[in-house]
């Protein structure tokens, strides 16, 4: 270059010197930092909280994870009917959520007029933005009512077959924490289904349009499969939210440490339980409230290794596909 | 002719004849209105009267013409935005698929008319067959499953059949001998020139008797670019091929006959000028014909 052979003042002058060199040094120092504090707060929670739990933990030792009976006044603390709780709540809502989600965002993307889709993204969208509690609430008053009344006995009728439903109806329990969480998580999970049904390029939709697919064809050929990795984080996005949720489930789950004995039984989750008695616990109760968060933020911590995991399988070991 | 009559009825949809429905009167009364550069008694597998195609309220072209001959290569040229592409979406109903899109005018193929009420889309687009101009395989199937996506469509579930008829789609796209190896990788793990032959392979399979090519070169570099320009000489025993291309070279090695396309006044692309490809390019009648061919504007 040219440039190379320019005394040092000519550089000088033509502004070529290396203004930019401390904003860009700055900048690598900012967002560094701002990385490494993320990492440094998920550690110093899972030390935090290895450490707050420890005398549980060496009680309980690892048994704990598949005992079932929680009894503080007789320091009794297994925690497997509150992690079965949390399992079944989250992945019903996870399953019903995502089947559910994917059919509003075809429905949204494909099918629904400008004047139609807005609208209803909108609304779908505003889901998201109602208060734990209002759901919460709104489970007890309208929503456990209803499955008391109508949806239970009717579902026992015509389903019965089906195992687990059976039992009484009531306002509480795990069928209506499922439904809450169903849609709760919902929203979230069809605002990025849609958005990633919405991405699916042009080409492909003629490419098989052009061999002569028709519309449906169309969607369960070439839309579904492009966009099923973008489906499948959505639905972990759900899922994630799913296991934590607490305040709505821990309204209509009744509360009940046990193994539910069919969908309708009271039942706990592990968020449920925190949020309950941690006021009130002190001592090895404590302790083993601290250690159902840590079983609680490994879980949550396992479940996006897998899902990752199966995101990268499923898609061959692409991140994402770059073809437009 | 008899590659005519193997063409493929979907299983669920009404039969053949509906679809064929006749309009001989009004190719009849078309016939002398259109421009055919071929020879008198040349079959003629297309012939398109007066299309006009819209985008909303934009009109993207007016009133184009033109008999496209069977099992030739005929080629539209013309500069950026003179609608080219367009209209060969309109020969397979694909101008649809845009957003408030319209066609008029008359298409007929082998004297059918695609526009006719209850005539379905998919089943034209099985007979007038479509390579895009970025190579598009399928990225979640494989170079079989690519090859094999349009069969289905036709009812064609026998795997043996399924294979075999993927197999020599490979062949007359000249992409056989070079996947033959590993057939299950997927489709988009191939070179561009090789995933554009893919998407060749996957339009012949269906056994279409047009194949509309919009720009199958312009995302390719020169080598792979001459292997198409080949393949397409061969095919053209076969298929009739619609190419557009911006590359006047291209037209003039590959094609038979040549259409010259240029934006109008009102904004439309118009045809200009249609005749054989050596005429076209040796002796064109229109001033703006030659202009264009001789690189002084475009």
């Amino acid at each position: 270059m040219a440039i190379d052979r320019l005394e040092h003042s000519q550089r000088s002058a033509l502004g070529l010197k290396n203004r930019l060199k401390p904003g860009d040094w700055l900048f690598t120092a900012v967002t560094g930092f701002a990385a490494i504090v993320v990492l440094a707060v998920v550690a110093g929670m899972f030390l935090e909280l290895t450490q707050q739990a420890w005398p549980a933990l060496r009680a309980g030792g690892i048994s704990v994870v598949w005992d079932t009976a929680w009894d503080p006044s007789h320091k009794v603390f297994g925690v497997g009917a509150f992690i079965l709780g949390t399992l079944i709540t989250s992945v019903f809502a996870l399953v019903f959520a995502t089947i559910v989600a994917v059919l509003v965002a075809l429905f949204l993307v494909e099918i629904a007029p400008g004047w139609v889709a807005r609208p209803v993204s909108y609304v779908v969208e505003l889901l998201a933005a109602i208060p734990s509690v209002v759901y919460g609430l709104w489970g007890i008053f309208v929503l456990g009512v209803f499955i008391r009344d109508h949806l239970g006995p009717a579902l026992i009728r015509y389903l019965g077959w089906v195992p687990f439903v059976d039992g009484t109806p009531l306002i509480t329990g795990l069928f209506s924490a499922c439904l809450i969480l169903t849609i709760m998580i919902l929203p979230t999970v069809m605002a990025v289904s849609r958005d990633v049904i919405a991405a699916v390029p042009r080409s492909q939709r003629e490419g098989i349009l052009a061999l002569g697919a028709t519309r449906w064809e169309m969607i369960r050929i070439a839309v579904l499969p492009y966009a099923r990795s973008g489906v499948l984080g959505a639905a972990i996005l759900g899922l994630a939210r799913a296991v934590g949720e607490t305040l709505a489930v821990t309204l209509v789950i009744g509360n009940s440490v046990q193994i539910p004995g069919n969908i309708f039984a009271p039942a706990y989750t592990m968020a449920s339980v925190i949020a309950n008695q941690f006021p009130e616990a002190t001592g090895l109760h404590r302790a083993a409230l601290i250690e159902v968060a840590l079983i609680l933020l490994a879980i949550t911590f396992v479940i996006n290794v897998v899902a990752r995991l199966l995101v990268w399988k499923v898609t061959g070991g692409q991140r994402a596909v770059v073809q437009e | 002719m008899t590659h005519l009559n193997l063409s493929p009825v979907r299983p669920s949809d009404e039969p053949l004849p509906d679809m064929l429905r006749e309009t001989g009167g009004a190719s009849a009364e078309f016939a002398h209105a259109a421009p055919r550069p071929m020879p008198e008694g040349t079959p003629i597998a297309l012939s398109a009267h007066n299309v006009g195609a819209w985008y909303g309220s934009k009109k993207a072209i007016s009133g184009i013409s033109m008999e496209i001959a069977k099992n030739a290569v005929t080629a539209l040229i013309g500069p950026s935005g003179c609608g080219k592409s367009t209209y060969i979406r309109c020969f397979n109903r694909m101008h649809e698929f845009a957003p408030h899109a319209r066609v008029e005018g008359t298409i007929l193929l082998e004297g059918a008319d695609v526009y006719a009420p209850g005539v379905d889309p998919a089943r034209v687009r099985q007979r007038v067959g479509m390579v895009f101009q970025k190579p598009n395989p399928f990225p979640t199937m494989s170079v079989v499953e690519n090859v094999a996506a349009g069969l289905r469509f036709m009812g064609v579930r026998n795997r043996a059949e399924i294979s075999d008829r993927v197999e020599e789609a490979l062949k007359l796209a000249a992409l056989w001998d070079e996947v033959k190896s590993d057939l299950k990788k997927p489709g988009i793990a191939l070179s561009g020139g090789q995933q554009q032959r893919l998407c060749i392979a996957r339009t012949i399979a269906v056994e279409p008797e047009v194949v509309l090519m919009d720009e199958p070169c312009s995302a390719l570099d020169p080598v792979a670019t001459l292997k198409i320009e080949d393949l397409m000489r061969g095919l053209a025993e076969r298929y009739t091929i619609i190419i557009v291309t911006h590359n006047m070279q291209q037209a003039a090695r590959v094609s038979d006959y040549t259409a010259f396309l240029l934006m109008a006044g009102d904004g439309a692309g118009h045809l200009v000028e249609y005749r054989s490809t050596a005429d076209i390019f040796t002796n064109p009648h229109d001033k703006r014909t030659e202009d264009y061919i001789t690189g002084r504007f475009g």
